[in-house]
Order: C-alpha cells, then sequence, then structure tokens
C-alpha cells in the first residue's frame, strides 16, 4: 500500500472538459469515495490513476514516484469494476490465482495457494473456489472479482461502482463486509459511486465531484454538516435537504447574505398546531418501509422531513414549522456561515 | 383495462415445479408486483399471463374472458422487458407509431395516437428527432411510449429497470408511478428489487419457491410479515431475528429472552412450550441505559439523521436504526429496548407468524 497524490490534472474529450484542475492526496489505508452523478468526471478520475487515460496535464504519483507517464501495467494497481468480469472457463480457485501467475511475479505453486485460500477465507467464499467462475449468483462472482483485485496487494485498489449491479439486500451486505476486509487489510482504496450510503459508510473521506471539479473532500460528517455550497448539501441525506427562500421564515435569525435556508430533517422541529398558530400543512404521508417521509406545504413550498413514527400526523393536518440552526446559503448557492 | 384473474395456477418444467399454486387477483387499474428472489417463480409466472407459458393447471381470466389456452397475440397485453431496445433507424414517432403500423392502423390514426402519447409522456417536442441522439431517459420514454400507445387490457413488465444505474432507476420508479397514477393501468411489474416493488406497488406478491409467501400493500408486507422470509428479504438493513424457547398464553402481552422479559403486541393464540422468533425492525429497536438485554457496540454507520448501531448480544447481532445525535461508540455496552407495538413473533420451524393485536390493525401501518 502506498500514498497516492493528484496534482493540477485536467482531461478533456474533444471539447467535453472531463476533470478540471484537480488535486488530491489519497493517504496510506485511507478509504477514499468520490461521489457525484453520471458525468461529474469520477470514474475518468478513477481511469486516470489506473493510467487507462493520459491526463492533458498535471502529475500523478503513487507512492512518492511519478508514473503519470507509465503504462498500467507498471502502476501496480487493481481495478474492479461494476460487471464481474471473471473469466468463465476457469474455476473460482483459477480466477483468484490469475494474477499471481504472472511472470512478472515468479511466485511459486505452494505460495499461489496460500493466497487464495487466504483471499478467499476473507471474502468468505473458500467453499466455492473448485466452482466454475460463471455457475455463482451475482454476489457470489463480485465476491470472486473483489477477492481477484485482493490477492495482488497492489498500492491502491481503483473500485467503479462495484457494487452496483447487486440488489439492495446482497449491496448493503457486500458494504459491510467491503469495510471489514478494507480495515483488515490496511488497504488503500479510491472509490466511485453514486449511492450516498456507500459513500458515508465506507468512506474515511468523501470527495465530492461537480462537473469535473473536486468541489469539496472531508470525513462523511464534514461533508453532511458543514456543506460548502448548496450542490454538496443536496448530495447527501435522505430524504434530501430542503431549500426554502430566506423570506418563508422572516422570524428566524439569519445572516445578511442569507438568501435560502437549508433544512434538514434534525434542522425542524414540528408540532401540531392549530388553525391560528398553524405555518404548513402536511400533504402526504410517503411510506418507504423503514421510514415515512412527511410532505409538507410552507408558503407554496414543499418541505420533505423524516417522520417521527410516534407523531402520528395525518395528511390535511396543520402544523407548526419552526427550524432550528439550518443552514445559510447565499444567491450564488454559496454557504454562509454564522 | 382489465381484471387479471389468476386460479390455481401450476407450472412444472419436467420435474422443477417453477410455480405450485398462485391464486391471485390484480384488479382493474392497479400496479401490482411480483417481487422474489431469482428463481422463485415470479417470471414464470408473468409469462403465463402473457401467454408466453402455458399453466401445468389452473385458469387465467382477463377482463372476465378465460384466456388460460390463448395465444399471447390474443391476449391484447403489452409486454415489457428492459425498457432500452429501441429501432436505431427510426425516429421517436416511428418508434413509438411500430405497433400500431404492424397491426395495421391508418396514417390518420396512428398519427393522433402516437401525439397523444407523446403528450403524456411529455416528449412531444421530440418526436421527429433521431432516438441516438436522445439522453437515457428520453430513450426509455420512447420506449415506454411504444407499450403504451397500443392502449392494451393490461402492462406485464419484467424488470424493465434492471439494465439501468441505480441513481437513475429511481428517477424512472417516481416516473412509473406518475405515469400509472395518470393512465390507471393494469399492471403486473416483475422485480428482485424491494425498493422498486415498496415504492411504486399498490400490491405486493412475495414470492419464494413458487409459493406466493404474502400478498398486501407495501405497509402490511413491510410492518405485519407473514413468514420469516418475507421478514427477512423486505427491508434494509433486514429485521433483526431474536431467537427464544417459550410458551405463550392466549392474550399474553410479554416474552422472556434470556430472562428479560420484552413487551409485544398481546397474542391472538396460545403456544405450548416452543422453538420461537422474536422478530424486530432496526427501527424499533432504541438503546437505554436501563434495560437489561444488554449488547456490545460492533460497529456506527454514520447516516446523516440516522445512523445503523450494530451490536452484539446472547442471540447474535442485532442492528439499530437511531438518531444520529444518540452517542454510540466501539466497545461500549448499551442495554436495548424494542418497541413492543411493532414486534412480530415467529414459530421457528414453520416459519410462519403467529396471530397477534399486530395483524389487526391496531398499529397504524
Amino acid at each position: 500500500m502506498a500514498e497516492v497524490t493528484l496534482v493540477n490534472i485536467h482531461k478533456a474529450f474533444g471539447k467535453t472538459k472531463a476533470v478540471l484542475d484537480l488535486s488530491l492526496t489519497i493517504g496510506n489505508g485511507e478509504f477514499i469515495v468520490l461521489l457525484g452523478p453520471t458525468g461529474a468526471g469520477k470514474t475518468t478520475l478513477l481511469r486516470l490513476v489506473a493510467g487507462l487515460e493520459q491526463p492533458d496535464f498535471g502529475n500523478i504519483s503513487i507512492g512518492g514516484f511519478d508514473v503519470t507517464g507509465t503504462p498500467p501495467a507498471g502502476r501496480d494497481v487493481a481495478f474492479v469494476f461494476q460487471q464481474y468480469s471473471l473469466y468463465p472457463h476457469m474455476t473460482v480457485y483459477e480466477n483468484l490465482a490469475f494474477p499471481l501467475r504472472s511472470p512478472l511475479r515468479a511466485m511459486n505453486e505452494a505460495d499461489i495457494n496460500a493466497k487464495v485460500h487466504e483471499i478467499a477465507r476473507l471474502v468468505q467464499i473458500e467453499d466455492k473456489l473448485q466452482n466454475q467462475a460463471t455457475r455463482l449468483s451475482g454476489g457470489q462472482m463480485q465476491r470472486v472479482a473483489i477477492a481477484r483485485a485482493l490477492v495482488r496487494s497492489p498500492s491502491i485498489y481503483l473500485m467503479d461502482e462495484p457494487l452496483s449491479s447487486l440488489d439492495a439486500k446482497l449491496r448493503g451486505e457486500l458494504r459491510i463486509e467491503l469495510k471489514r476486509i478494507q480495515t483488515v487489510l490496511g488497504a488503500t482504496i479510491l472509490y466511485v459511486t453514486h449511492d450516498q450510503i456507500e459513500a458515508m459508510t465506507l468512506a474515511t473521506r468523501i470527495g465530492v465531484m461537480d462537473q469535473g471539479r473536486l468541489v469539496q473532500i472531508g470525513t462523511p460528517r464534514e461533508i453532511y454538516t458543514d456543506p460548502v455550497n448548496m450542490y454538496v448539501a443536496s448530495r447527501l441525506g435522505s430524504p434530501a435537504i430542503n431549500f426554502v427562500p430566506r423570506n418563508v421564515f422572516p422570524d428566524l435569525d439569519a445572516p445578511q447574505s442569507a438568501s435560502m435556508i437549508g433544512l434538514r430533517t434534525e434542522h425542524l422541529k414540528i408540532t401540531r398546531a392549530d388553525a391560528h398558530s398553524a405555518t404548513g400543512t402536511v400533504t402526504w404521508v410517503e411510506h418507504l418501509g423503514d421510514q415515512d417521509y412527511l410532505h409538507l406545504d410552507v408558503q407554496n413550498q414543499d418541505v420533505v422531513t423524516l417522520s417521527n413514527p410516534d407523531s402520528g400526523l395525518k395528511t390535511g393536518e396543520v402544523v407548526q414549522i419552526t427550524p432550528t440552526s439550518p443552514l445559510f446559503f447565499d444567491s450564488k448557492g454559496e454557504r454562509v456561515r454564522v | 383495462m382489465a381484471e387479471i384473474k389468476v386460479t390455481h395456477v401450476k407450472k412444472n418444467f419436467g420435474e422443477f415445479v417453477a410455480v405450485r399454486d398462485s391464486t391471485f387477483t390484480v384488479s382493474d387499474g392497479e400496479f401490482f408486483c411480483l417481487l422474489g428472489p431469482s428463481g422463485c417463480g415470479k417470471t414464470t409466472t408473468l409469462r403465463m399471463i402473457a401467454g408466453l407459458e402455458l399453466p401445468s393447471e389452473g385458469e387465467i381470466r382477463l377482463g372476465g374472458n378465460d384466456v388460460t389456452f390463448k395465444r399471447a397475440s390474443e391476449r391484447d397485453i403489452a409486454f415489457v422487458f428492459q425498457l432500452f431496445a429501441l429501432y436505431p433507424h427510426m425516429n421517436v414517432r416511428e418508434n413509438i407509431g411500430f405497433p400500431l403500423k404492424c397491426d395495421g392502423l391508418g396514417k390518420a390514426e396512428i398519427r393522433r395516437r402516437v401525439e397523444e402519447t407523446a403528450q403524456i409522456l411529455r416528449i412531444t417536442h421530440l418526436l421527429d428527432k433521431s432516438v441516438s441522439g436522445l439522453s437515457g431517459g428520453d430513450r426509455q420514454r420512447v420506449a415506454l411510449g411504444r407499450a403504451i400507445v397500443r392502449k392494451p387490457m393490461a402492462f406485464l413488465m419484467d424488470e424493465p429497470l434492471g439494465a439501468l444505474d441505480s441513481e437513475f432507476r429511481h428517477v424512472m420508479c417516481g416516473e412509473l408511478r406518475a405515469l400509472h397514477n395518470r393512465l390507471k393501468a393494469t399492471t403486473v411489474y416483475v422485480t428482485h428489487d424491494q425498493i422498486e416493488a415498496m415504492s411504486m406497488a399498490d400490491t405486493i406478491a412475495v414470492m419464494n419457491n413458487g409459493f406466493i409467501e404474502q400478498m398486501g400493500s407495501p405497509r402490511e408486507i413491510y410492518h405485519r410479515p407473514a413468514s420469516l422470509f418475507v421478514a427477512d428479504f423486505i427491508g434494509s438493513p433486514a429485521m433483526n431475528f431474536l431467537d427464544t424457547r417459550a410458551s405463550l398464553a392466549l392474550g399474553t402481552t410479554e416474552i422472556s429472552i434470556d430472562g428479560t422479559v420484552v413487551n409485544m403486541p398481546a397474542m391472538r393464540i396460545a403456544v405450548a412450550e416452543t422453538e420461537l422468533v422474536l422478530g424486530v425492525r432496526p427501527e424499533d429497536v432504541m438503546l437505554t441505559d436501563q434495560s437489561p438485554f444488554r449488547g456490545e457496540v460492533l460497529g456506527v454507520e454514520y447516516l446523516g439523521t440516522t445512523q445503523i448501531v450494530t451490536m452484539t448480544t446472547m442471540r447474535g447481532t442485532v442492528r439499530a436504526r437511531v438518531s444520529a445525535d444518540v452517542k454510540a461508540s466501539l466497545g461500549e455496552h448499551v442495554g436495548l429496548q424494542f418497541r413492543p407495538e411493532k414486534l412480530s413473533v415467529f414459530d421457528k420451524t414453520s416459519g410462519r407468524v403467529l396471530k397477534s393485536a399486530l395483524h389487526e390493525g391496531g398499529v397504524h401501518g
């Protein structure tokens, strides 16, 4: 494992600027998750680190060595894709042993055998080693794909939405396992996703990307509680943060330049009201299983918040809504701190 | 649009029994979801409704008519596979109008129907564009347009969003449901994705091993699971299961786990001493100092408003979804308390839930 440094990276495809002046240091043993919508430049960045793309400008170094011009094979990185991409004609064992049999490594069979078993145990597929790779469930195939990256102990693991083709239940299970494995191995990982739950639960630090730029990087808690602008604030949280114009709550203490108020569930105190004290109406209670969303109308603004299961609020009821230490933003969407 | 009635339908493929004995009715205008893991029989059920497979036994009625052995083409339904396949050499108008052209409709009628469809989907401005230049979302809308233009009696959809990335899938769920609200078309939708089912369906049928384990609204399925399988399949993180051995008297509101008395909804049946499983959703687990039921914190996953706290207890791992301001640190010993009115008790051997006050609608939900 090693530290990976990106300095002033630019990458364009024709007129499309995929990555714009991006600098980032990934510490040894760090789990960095790049979060952003499709087209934000996340995957391009991953491919730049892997050497599958060349930057137009800027430097990349791994473990202190400049690898900007080094081809992929010389970089000692391991890539895990969204699709399993296993060798279908090989058994699980052969799939895992394959990267170790590279002539560059000159590993003997006993060492290969030991390593394959060690990693297979870690990802809990040891009992499947003799199975044909394609005769496994989706979750097992993705475990094999991750294991094949893990056998190599490279400088850094690059993972491009490795869990997104799995169903919700499996995704949840593998997410927890991936975090455990990373902790056990002390692995350095650069991970791309647009799933905010993956980002929050896996990352040491989350990097939020927007149109090729790294807008903010910080711990999940920093990104969630202290976003630099409305874009970052809307990346995390379900239900998503509500933005309402400043004048919706005229009595609220706010900085001079604040033009928008950002309200998350924990910034809202909602109590049943009578017609006299009401500031909003319940328009819909949306049942999502584990959580209920309360949709409110506040002066023709939609506000969505997590419903307290004990409140028993129903559609049509009037409520009093009081913001408590919300976030403020100026007219350009930049954060205004109190 | 029409009602779909499936009565005692079975399907064998040689020795393999794909569908055991399915009976259900999809009401006119209902969004009905068949949900289950791969191999549970949901797609086979759908294909029998479509006429792509013939049942080994049973009857299928569409709008009151027996169609059990009718060909697919005689059933007046639209079958939607993954929503991406468009004819690349045709423009949007031709793509949407294609099924009508095949049915031999006149040009003026095709034009009228295509424009009406485009209006419903809000893609009128795209009608004369080539499909190759469209964004992913618009391509899906065109594919949907091709399905709805025929005004069939029912839509059958087999994992139509399976090929999409998760972000886009969520957007399309919202659009499909909004479209359903506008058209009120009888829809049978097959998926293994619980989030798709929970967010779109009026009724969900959860299938396992060729059986329908439970049928009900998303809320019923979630809050009153009929079996351990359903309880485990729906919800993320999954429901916590605590094993215990006990007897339960009629009307009792207490169950003992490791000597700790846990309150629960009043039992509506009596149970002689046997192996039981107490089921509790993560959001119904509370951390309190006082409770004698103890756990050690193994992991904390911060999610912003809430956090998932994973604990080891005498009865295995328990996950709690609690407010993010609750302090929980690794290695800490905490007391666990469960929301009594939300607990389910299952018979471990049969896997079925034991009837309690929870099943009488006593709890909202």
